[in-house]
């Protein structure tokens, strides 16, 4: 566990090796760039001991033309720092958002669930961006800075040595102030991070539940809430802000007190001869220098540490295994065998209770299977083993008599048309949605359009099937999503065609319609439906009751009115008295 | 045109600022007066370490007496500055987070008064922003603002005077060539707008992509598109690769070349100091001080501007969060409006006109009669716009003619929240609160455990409660999974249970629960709506029987209204919904 502490870099170690040169050149231009200045001072010194003490005015023109010198290849120096550490930032995030998305794309849907998709999205977008600009910025002043205080102490050791332990003493108390007022301010900004948290929950809870909150007439109470938490925010923010104020004048005042000794010092030393005036004027230069790159790298280090902390979220994912691997060749199927087989299968999600326990069942080619049953039954669960998007954690799921485990993803999902609960589009064309099913002509595009029932759909835009699709299909309503991703279903011709409670938002007539179409299907798929409805199954050749992740009952629908207790209570709560009316 | 318009939405916006900083005032004139003495004070330190260099005269001859008293100065003056700018700072954030407090407090507070049609039609995630992000950023920008603009302002003068006091001629060598490296800096961000410009479209192109495929993961993977998609995103990542470089590395120009321009300015100061040192005009600690100032004197004006693009930025925040406050409130209740007290339940619509969008006319001339107990049903497809008649009845929307009236009175004569109190209200959207079981059953309304406990009993919801981890002070909130969608409906239920309002609005209500605990909880349904008006979106085919009117709506219209054998007799949308019902397949 303790070892894991380092490894959020690694990742990005090992990314920034396709830019290693770029990533060693940048921060060494840098220095080199520090390097110049930190002359600066010394040509200053010999101005004021040569060229004044001596008056020669030559020596101090040719001094001048040494500092622009040094500035001029001071800027090609940095500029040439900056494009590295650009292009070596502007890369590696580049490329490890890419590993990110891949990585995303690979893991588990346990895994999915279990870190959240909006978190996923996060990290590929804001979090990648906040370590890009870290990266940017270590690159170009992580080492810099601390060179330059450094090399400051020691161009004072080299005019004075007893001088230089002032410097020493000046450093050593910046440090300590400055980090230490940070860590003081920590836990005060965590809390400012708190209640902002709660004002930013009042906000949207106020937002999406707004019909409730006016409904009850709690609008005065959020208010009140609202209020309270935002004086607490003030507080504390008066607070945190009053411990991080601190920092800029103790700097200030721990600089001067350094400068009052290295005055008080050098006097001492001009008076027995050991020191110049300008050497003194150089002394005060590099100090001054110091409070000035001590107060970057305080500054520097909270934007880095923020990045690292990004690092570390999206290292979470990176180390992240997938769970699942597919194999490259194709299985052998057993030709006679059923399209679909579960033999005892126990499906139980990382530690909970089991969505599913000891099913099996047989959906054979052409036959239609109807599974119902209450919320949290655990319907969906036991389609989603069927394109392996979960193992079964007990028994074998097995399609055209070969263990699902044994397919290659793409063998395996190409032969399933997979209705889901939630009906996605992507932004593109109807004809772009409906062609992630197969390449299909106009011909079998219409085809499956008319099946789904999902003519009207397109009829009634301008540009027929293709017409523009917004992001996530919110240019259509509820339905008519439904139905398109019905028709992108039906467009592959599955072997197996599963629908996921995919009618819900069909009126009983569509619904029906669209039933009708499904059982006269000339490619006879094997037909999984999902639903609450017991209209929706009760003419399937054999209907799965689930409870609970047990199956409560099989069979036709007059049977399981027989002997099916759990069936029947569904079915009587929908169709109580109508039957008999 | 749109320029001018934008002037004085501008100035519009500084006076609302302004406003909210005028309560500051006196604090912000002191961190004026602060500021220019903490700037002073430290400004005058360069002078006294020049003057105690110039006592060092040379082997022998030092005058300690002379730089003991200029030392004596600088810990005076240095321990002066600090406390001085501490004090600044800390009234600087008191004035900025005052303003904040007072900004999002008049934010929430409109917030909470908007009509359900902004709320409807606004992305919530750009509402949130506003208040939290938006406010926040304002803040940063005027706290920036505030220290670095006059602390900036009073740098720059100070600097000036001193160093005409050390020497004119010199002073004017700094001033000439100073400007240049704002120039630059001027330069280079105008050059590089549209690069920044381009990053960030491309970003949010890349944002759109990666939150639909994420986002739609089932769907990728049961397609195998999984490649496809990252090609798609490995095009966009390029593009934006490229274009944040240019934008990055161009930017970051700017750095170099103003520190270039300062190094030119320090040795030309060196060059002109030192031959006036030779020419005897000016003392070795002069030049020091003086080469101390022309250090600083270009940093001011590079904070100011990246100030002034704070500022304007900060702005805009402002000018977001202000047009939300702004934002048309809900019609206030009328003057006269009357409290509806034990509401009969006689509901009435008389010619009523409505459509969210002024050309997509919706319900046209809709008249309705609902005697005090009776039960309305409201039928048809998902997403058919049942939820406006809804939004009609509890006034969230209100009417564009005729009028809708309860007990003979028009809604709008009505006091809303006394309206919104006759109403007992189970939408499908099973929203709960930040809160405990307890707060979320009582909804604000004083209630003895007693009493709550009754009340969940009556909805089922009582033995899953108990089997929560902290029973009835289980916290739970609208997102944390910790209740299936069917508690949370019932804990919905168990709301209007606790005090049954006269009139009840039941919005699929059970679509959630399974059918066998919904039976159950339809015997309490069937007490509760017993003698009271209700109007339930119904599904289930026994409760549309059983109502006295039933409301047949198609893409958001009524279009059929009557009892169940009217309807049937008419041989309309509704007999053929009912007709499928039970039509054989295959």
């Amino acid at each position: 566990m303790r070892e894991q502490e380092s490894d959020p870099l690694k990742n990005l170690f090992r990314t920034m090796r396709t830019y290693a040169l770029e990533s060693v050149l940048g921060p060494l231009f840098k220095l080199l760039e520090a390097m110049f200045e930190l002359f600066v001072p010394l040509v200053v010194a010999a101005i004021v001991d040569r060229g004044i003490a001596q008056g020669d005015r030559a020596f101090v023109a040719s001094r001048f033309f040494l500092l622009i010198g040094l500035g001029l290849i001071g800027i090609v120096c940095s500029i040439t720092a900056q494009y590295f550490a650009a292009k070596a930032s502007v890369g590696c995030a580049a490329k490890l958002r890419r590993t990110l998305y891949d990585r995303i794309q690979r893991l588990s849907f346990s895994d999915l669930d279990r870190i959240g998709v909006p978190t996923l999205i996060t990290r590929l977008t804001g979090d990648l961006n906040t370590v890009q600009n870290g990266l940017n910025l270590a690159l170009r002043l992580l080492l810099r800075s601390p060179f330059v205080v450094f090399g400051a102490m020691i161009m004072a050791f080299t005019i004075d040595a007893r001088a230089s332990l002032i410097f020493l003493g000046v450093i050593l108390v910046l440090g300590a102030v400055v980090f230490g007022v940070m860590l003081a301010s920590v836990p005060a900004y965590k809390k400012v991070q708190g209640e902002l948290d709660s004002l930013t929950g009042s906000t949207r809870e106020n937002l999406a539940g707004a019909r409730v909150i006016r409904a009850f007439r709690m609008e005065e109470g959020e208010r009140g809430k609202f209020s309270s938490h935002n004086d607490a925010l003030y507080r504390r923010q008066l607070f945190a802000g009053r411990i991080s104020a601190l920092t800029n004048p103790m700097t200030f005042v721990i600089l001067n007190a350094g400068i009052i000794l290295l005055l008080w010092t050098s006097g001492l030393r001009v008076n027995e001869g050991v020191l110049t005036v300008g050497q003194t004027v150089a002394l005060y230069n590099y100090m001054t220098q110091i409070l000035v790159e001590l107060v970057k790298f305080a500054n520097l280090i909270v934007s880095i540490s923020k990045a690292v902390s990004c690092m570390k979220r999206i290292d979470e994912v990176l180390t992240t295994e997938p769970a699942m691997s597919f194999p490259e060749s194709d299985p052998a199927e057993d030709p006679d065998a059923p399209a679909v087989e579960f033999r005892n299968v126990t499906l139980a999600y990382t530690g909970g209770e089991p969505a599913l326990a000891g099913v099996s069942f047989t959906v054979g080619r052409g036959e239609t299977v109807g599974i119902i049953g209450g919320t949290g039954a655990g319907k969906t669960s036991l389609v989603a083993l069927i394109p392996r998007f979960y193992d079964a954690t007990e028994g074998t799921v097995l399609v055209n008599g070969a263990d699902v485990k044994s397919y290659p993803a793409k063998t395996l999902r190409g032969k399933i048309g997979y209705v889901l609960q939630r009906a996605s589009l992507f932004r593109g064309t109807i004809r772009s949605n409906l062609l992630w099913g197969a390449d299909a002509g106009d011909e079998e595009l219409a085809e499956a359009i008319r099946s789904a029932q999902a003519a009207d759909v397109v009829s009634a835009k301008e540009d027929g099937v293709d017409s523009a699709v917004e992001q996530n299909g919110r240019n259509f309503s509820g339905g008519q999503r439904q139905r398109l991703t019905i028709a992108r279903a039906l467009v592959r011709r599955p072997e197996i065609l599963i629908l996921d409670d995919s009618a819900s938002a069909l009126d009983f007539a569509t619904d029906a319609a669209l039933r009708k179409e499904l059982a006269s299907l000339p490619y006879r798929p094997a037909t999984l439906i999902v639903s609450q409805r017991t209209a929706s199954i009760r003419h399937a050749d054999r209907i799965i009751v689930l409870d609970d992740g047990r199956v409560a009952g099989m069979g036709k629908h007059d049977e399981l009115l027989e002997t099916c207790p759990v069936y029947r209570e569904i079915y009587e709560s929908q169709y109580r008295k109508e039957e008999t009316a | 045109m749109k320029n001018a318009k934008n002037k004085t939405s501008r100035r519009e916006t500084w006076k609302r600022l302004l406003a909210y900083i005028r309560k500051s005032l006196p604090l912000l004139a002191l961190t004026i007066v602060f500021a220019g003495a903490t700037v002073g004070l430290s400004l005058y330190i360069p002078i006294l370490c020049g003057r105690a260099i110039d006592c060092m005269t040379g082997t022998g001859t030092v005058d300690f007496d002379g730089i003991a008293r200029c030392l004596v100065k600088i810990g005076i003056c240095a321990s002066l500055c600090g406390i001085l700018q501490w004090v600044m700072n800390s009234l600087n954030n008191r004035v900025a987070y005052r303003v904040i407090r007072d900004v999002r407090r008049d934010a929430f507070d409109t917030l909470t008064h908007l009509p359900l049609s902004y709320i409807d039609s606004h992305p919530h995630g750009g509402t949130v922003s506003r208040v939290i992000a938006d406010v926040d950023q304002f803040a940063d920008g005027l706290l920036l603002g505030f220290t670095q603009f006059f602390t900036g302002i009073a740098t720059i003068v100070c600097t000036l005077v001193f160093m005409l006091m050390i020497h004119p001629l010199i002073t004017l060598a700094v001033v000439v060539l100073t400007p240049l490296s704002l120039f630059v800096a001027a330069f280079i961000a105008r050059r590089t707008y549209s690069m920044f410009r381009l990053q960030s479209e491309t970003r949010a192109e890349l944002t759109a992509q990666i939150n639909e495929v994420i986002g739609g993961q089932p769907v990728v993977r049961a397609f195998s598109r999984e490649s496809d998609c990252l090609a798609e995103f490995d095009g966009i990542n390029d593009k934006l690769e490229k274009a944040s470089l240019r934008a990055v590395f161009f930017s970051s120009i700017t750095n170099p070349s103003t520190r270039f321009i300062n190094n030119v300015v320090y040795a030309a100061v060196c060059l002109t100091g030192a031959l006036a040192v030779i020419g005897g005009s000016m003392t070795v600690g002069g030049l020091t001080s003086f080469l101390a100032y022309a250090n600083q004197y270009t940093k001011p004006f590079n904070e100011i501007s990246g100030v002034i693009t704070e500022l304007q930025n900060a702005l805009a925040c402002a000018e977001r969060i202000f047009s939300l406050i702004d934002e048309d409130r809900e019609t206030p209740d009328k003057p006269g409006a009357v409290s509806l007290a034990g509401a009969e339940g006689e509901v009435r619509a008389e010619h009523v006109d409505f459509s969210y969008v002024p050309d997509r006319e919706l319900i046209r001339d809709l008249n309705l009669v609902v005697k005090p107990g009776q039960r309305v049903a409201i039928v048809g497809p998902t997403g058919c716009g049942k939820t406006t008649i809804i939004n009609l009845l509890m006034r969230f929307y209100d009417v564009d003619a005729g009028s809708i009236l309860v007990d003979g009175r028009d809604l709008r004569d009505i006091r809303r929240d006394s309206l919104h109190g006759a109403y007992g209200m189970v939408l499908q959207d099973t929203w709960m609160l930040r809160g405990t079981v307890r707060e979320n059953i009582a909804m604000g309304r004083e209630a003895s455990d007693e009493e709550i406990e009754a009340a969940a009993r009556a909805a089922h919801a009582h033995s899953f409660i108990r089997r929560l981890p902290e029973g009835y002070d289980t916290v739970i909130s609208d997102d944390g999974g910790a209740l299936s969608a069917g508690q949370r409906q019932l804990l919905c239920i168990a709301r209007v249970m606790l005090a049954i309002p006269p009139m009840l609005i039941l919005d699929e209500a059970t679509s959630s629960i399974d059918t066998r605990t919904e039976m159950k909880i339809q015997n309490a349904f069937a007490a509760m709506m017993r003698g009271r008006t209700s109007f339930i979106v119904a599904h289930r085919l026994s409760t549309i029987r059983e109502a006295d009117i039933i409301l047949v709506m198609k893409a958001g219209k009524i279009i059929e209204k009557g009892t169940h054998d009217d309807l049937l007799r008419a041989g309309g949308f509704y007999a053929d919904l009912w007709g499928s019902q039970f039509e054989a397949v295959g």
